[in-house]
């Protein structure tokens, strides 16, 4: 089937490119920029293959993966290439990507190809060849494909999509592309906020994917059966007008003299003027990846995993994937059986995650930690149980998970060193609760325990983070009383807190990254001038800097996107990697893109927002209703201390509004039923 | 806290596993994008296999048991190979062509297992056996003349230092000694446009690789193909010194079964 669009537009492609912004294509040391005349679908492989002898880690380029689908391009109506924009042993394992691939690929009129960012080396290479962006399954160019789908777990990752588009030889800027260029569209967490990079992805989608993929391929598939009428911007219009898709090209952004944004409003007709997120309800229906992809190179996650539920309602307060994830919505006790066992069987993996956003909450925990227990016990088989709260009763569960006589470090997340700054973020943990749970830990025979704090919470102050260092403390003096050892040994990781969208902590004043380092150097030295506990504590956080660029990219607003751009043209490269990551650059681009606008760095990350001002998010809906969330930061920071709030799902609603707003309700267990037995082959 | 049935678990304990009742030999290739698999790769991609297939695979005891695989020789990075071998041990007897399949089967196309032998008791290592490589490296835009010059000049020299960046550094080593044979052809499949070298490499320390043969000859000869050539292992075994050539290694334990 030959594709409409191919026909329509070199000619016009040629001037679209010399009109590129009113600047020459970027040229970078070493490397010429990548000659893209010709709308070849066909396979690079060839060109590729005389290069990859020199080029770091050849095999994360090769595709091949076990359980990967390679299908033929020509019999399908609608191709899609997904992205994840980090490198190939990071992105692999993403689940999002993994589950889309298959959704897509099950339908026969349906393509779906995999790509990743390419290292630097192999961009230089690329450059130098005249290769461009490629998809690793079948090699092909990624602009040949109708969409490209990018899944933004971080914003770290905006300067990759840079680097893909230009290889691929898409232009930069929505606005310039042409018929011949695929429909560059964002998901993922990040997308939650996608106006930085708003300029450069046509559409965006907010929340579970698997349904809304489908919808957007039957919108692709009717335009292109009907010739294509009104080229791009019909599509694009098509899919902004269900509500479903958000199209930021459609909106326009009046900005008030201070700086701050005046309003969002659709710039036709026909556009609406809130985009709403998908949820996916009943994950038993929807019981992917069936078909794991086990790749041959060396991946961060080696191991088969498995959402035993989506969405959170702990409440706390910093936690963005807990709101917008909602409502819980739970997978079975079987269904999570027959995909542990059809998982292993396809992938071969020895390890099984049990994913989700807390998943000692499961309903049925108890029973899927030891039903799967006894099933895969002496196999050599092991499982594991990421984001486990801190509750005594996980050492019980850790410990039916360790029968092979494998044990993982337990790792508790008690994020406030202070009791009050617990209450203040909503995480209903006690200095009791984490002393019994790592004292029950402790007397089973574990020796490490490793636990998760924020650094620059609102209201946070040196003597709250100090007492990070007094709850490490006691918790090794309690291993030692317990345990009657004295190798016990407790390690404790800090990252700095990141005001994210859509949460409590939206309108709050994020933490300077000098103020952040300075009280992490006094919580260090005092715990190492301790020669009782120096040696038994570790200490593991990285410098503040990092988290001040996510915060710009977290809550920016659409003229952040110029700072990405200038970054990205200036070499910015992989920015969630610390080699690769370079502040000085952020803020140098952040002064120059900013400098005749009222705004600056610090506008954006250190200032405290109010009620009544628009944030750059609103018009896009997580279901969360902006006053509970307003009340939720009040009842935060009120000083007379904060006030918690329970989990609606033991406890009467809350009110959040997500459930009345999209006609949702929490989907969760228990169903009492035991695994269903293995088929014998 | 401690529920008062659960004996609290050692996590120093030993985990006993079933003992090893059969050793079985593998030979396998590498080929076409598969090649750039590196020998962890292989290895990874291998024990996954092992577990699809459902191979009873013997483990070490201990707190982290591992499946018992040896890897004998493994070739570099980037070259395919027609020989490359391993050796197994398993807690039941299984034949060794319907493991062969089995495997095959779970491999992704490109990893491919060849061949599967029982091991023979007492026939010593398979390691040991393992003395030489036979590579054949296709030098796409080289002569055959020019490719034939070369060879003469380093089959001439005494001693042929290379470099190569190690782990341990910069490298300077002869690559000229472990050469048992070289010999350059016309390639059949191009109008004559493009040179073959066979060559044998005897295996010592440092392991001269094809690579290293190539620098060599660039060292002596000045010959630098424009690409990178494809290196080919065609077999690896025992060294014939007088003939040159390499034997299978396999054969001591396929005679006896």
């Amino acid at each position: 089937m030959t594709r409409g669009r191919h026909t329509v537009t070199r000619g016009r492609q040629t001037v679209t490119r010399e009109g590129f912004g009113g600047r020459d294509i970027p040229r970078y040391p070493g490397g010429m920029p990548v000659n893209h005349l010709d709308d070849s679908v066909a396979s690079v492989f060839d060109r590729l293959e005389p290069i990859l002898p020199t080029i770091s880690k050849p095999i994360q380029y090769v595709g091949g993966e076990l359980n990967s689908v390679n299908k033929d391009w020509s019999a399908v109506d609608v191709r899609w290439a997904l992205m994840y924009p980090d490198a190939y042993e990071v992105g692999l394992p993403n689940q999002g990507v993994q589950i889309l691939y298959e959704v897509l690929n099950e339908r026969d009129w349906l393509l779906a190809e995999r790509t990743y960012a390419v290292f630097p080396d192999m961009e230089a290479a690329m450059r130098e060849h005249g290769i461009p962006q490629f998809t690793v399954d079948s090699h092909r160019p990624v602009r040949a494909f109708d969409l490209l789908g990018v899944s933004f777990s971080t914003e770290l990752g905006y300067t990759n999509l840079l680097t893909a588009l230009d290889l691929a030889g898409i232009p930069l800027r929505a606005a310039d592309r042409t018929d011949a260029d695929p429909i560059v569209l964002a998901g993922g967490h990040a997308a939650f906020n996608p106006e930085p990079i708003a300029d450069f992805v046509d559409a965006a989608v907010l929340g579970d994917g698997e349904e809304i993929v489908l919808k957007i391929s039957e919108v692709v598939r009717e335009w292109k059966a009907e010739g294509c009428p009104g080229g791009r911007e019909e599509l694009l219009m098509r899919l902004a007008s269900s509500g479903s898709v958000y199209v930021p090209m459609f909106y326009d952004v009046d900005y008030l003299p201070d700086g701050r944004i005046q309003r969002v409003a659709p710039n036709r007709p026909g556009v609406p003027w809130r985009v709403t997120k998908h949820t996916l309800m009943d994950l038993d229906q929807w019981p992917y990846p069936k078909n794991p992809l086990v790749p041959l190179a060396e991946t961060v996650h080696e191991r088969y995993s498995v959402e035993i539920f989506r969405g959170c309602t702990r409440g706390c307060r910093f936690c963005q994937a807990g709101m917008i994830t909602r409502p819980v919505r739970e997978r079975s006790l079987q269904t999570i059986g027959e995909m542990v066992d059809n998982g292993l069987k396809k992938s071969g993996f020895e390890e099984v995650g049990l994913l989700s956003l807390s998943s000692a909450d499961h309903t049925e925990i108890g029973e899927v930690a030891k039903q799967l227990g006894d099933r895969y016990e002496g196999s050599n088989t092991s499982l594991s149980l990421p984001s486990t709260r801190v509750d005594a009763f996980n050492i019980t569960l850790a410990n039916e998970f360790s029968r092979n006589g494998r044990r993982s470090g337990l790792t508790f997340a008690p994020e406030g060193g202070s009791e009050r700054l617990r209450k203040v973020i909503n995480k209903m943990v006690t200095e009791e609760d984490l002393i019994r749970t790592v004292s029950a830990a402790y007397s089973h025979g574990w020796r490490q325990v490793k636990l998760y704090f924020m650094c620059g919470l609102p209201t946070e102050t040196d003597e709250d983070v100090m007492q990070i260092g007094e709850l490490a403390k006691k918790v090794i003096e309690t291993g030692r009383e317990v345990s009657g050892r004295k190798d016990i040994r407790c390690t404790v990781s800090i990252g700095g807190f990141v005001p994210k969208p859509h949460t409590p902590f939206q309108w709050a004043a994020q933490l300077d990254h000098e103020t952040t380092d300075e009280r992490l150097r006094k919580l260090r030295s005092s715990v190492q001038s301790d020669k009782r506990f120096g040696r038994a504590i570790g200490f593991r956080y990285h410098d503040g800097k990092p988290g001040t660029i996510e915060g710009l990219l977290s809550r920016g607003d659409r003229r952040v996107g110029r700072i990405i751009e200038a970054v990205w043209r200036d070499g910015g490269r992989f920015d969630g990697w610390s080699e690769h990551f370079s502040y000085e650059r952020w803020e140098r681009c952040a002064d120059e893109a900013l400098a005749d606008e009222p705004v600056d760095l610090d506008w954006y990350t250190t200032r405290e927002r109010e009620y009544a001002e628009v944030l750059p998010w609103d018009h896009l809906d997580s279901g969360l209703d902006r006053d509970w969330l307003w009340e939720d930061w009040q009842d935060a920071i009120d000083p007379d201390g904060a006030r918690e709030v329970e989990d609606c799902r033991w406890t009467p609603c809350f009110d959040c509004g997500v459930c009345p707003q999209m006609d949702l309700d929490i989907q969760i267990g228990p169903t009492g039923k035991t695994l269903l037995p293995l088929s014998v082959l | 806290m401690t529920s008062p049935d659960r004996v609290p678990a050692n996590p120093e304990a030993p985990n006993p596993q079933l003992p090893s009742v059969q050793k079985l030999r593998i030979r396998y290739a590498k080929r076409g994008r598969l090649r750039f698999t590196s020998h962890r790769d292989f290895g990874r991609a291998f024990e996954r296999a092992v577990r699809r297939a459902g191979v009873p695979i013997a483990h070490s005891s201990g707190f982290s048991p591992h499946p018992k695989i040896s890897y004998a020789g493994a070739s570099p990075t980037g070259a395919a190979s027609e020989a490359e071998y391993l050796e197994i041990g398993v807690v039941r007897h299984v034949d060794p062509d319907e493991l062969a399949r089995a495997l095959d089967t779970a491999l992704p196309p490109g990893l491919d297992i060849l061949e599967v032998v029982a091991v023979r008791e007492g026939s010593g290592s398979l390691a040991d056996r393992l003395e030489a490589s036979a590579w054949t490296l296709v030098l796409p835009t080289v002569s055959p003349e020019t490719a034939a010059s070369a060879v003469d000049a380093f089959l001439a020299a005494p001693e042929v230092l290379v470099d190569r960046m190690t782990k341990k550094g910069l490298r300077t080593f002869d690559s000229r000694a472990a050469v048992v044979r070289l010999e350059s052809r016309r390639s059949p499949d191009t109008q004559g446009t493009c040179a073959i070298l066979d060559v044998v490499v005897r295996h010592g320390t440092p392991s001269v690789r094809p690579d290293d043969v190539l620098a060599g000859l660039r060292a002596i000869a000045g010959l630098v193909p424009s690409e990178v050539p494809v290196a080919t292992r065609t077999a690896q075994g025992p060294l014939d010194a007088q003939s040159g050539t390499v034997g299978d290694p396999l054969a001591p334990d396929r005679d006896a079964s």
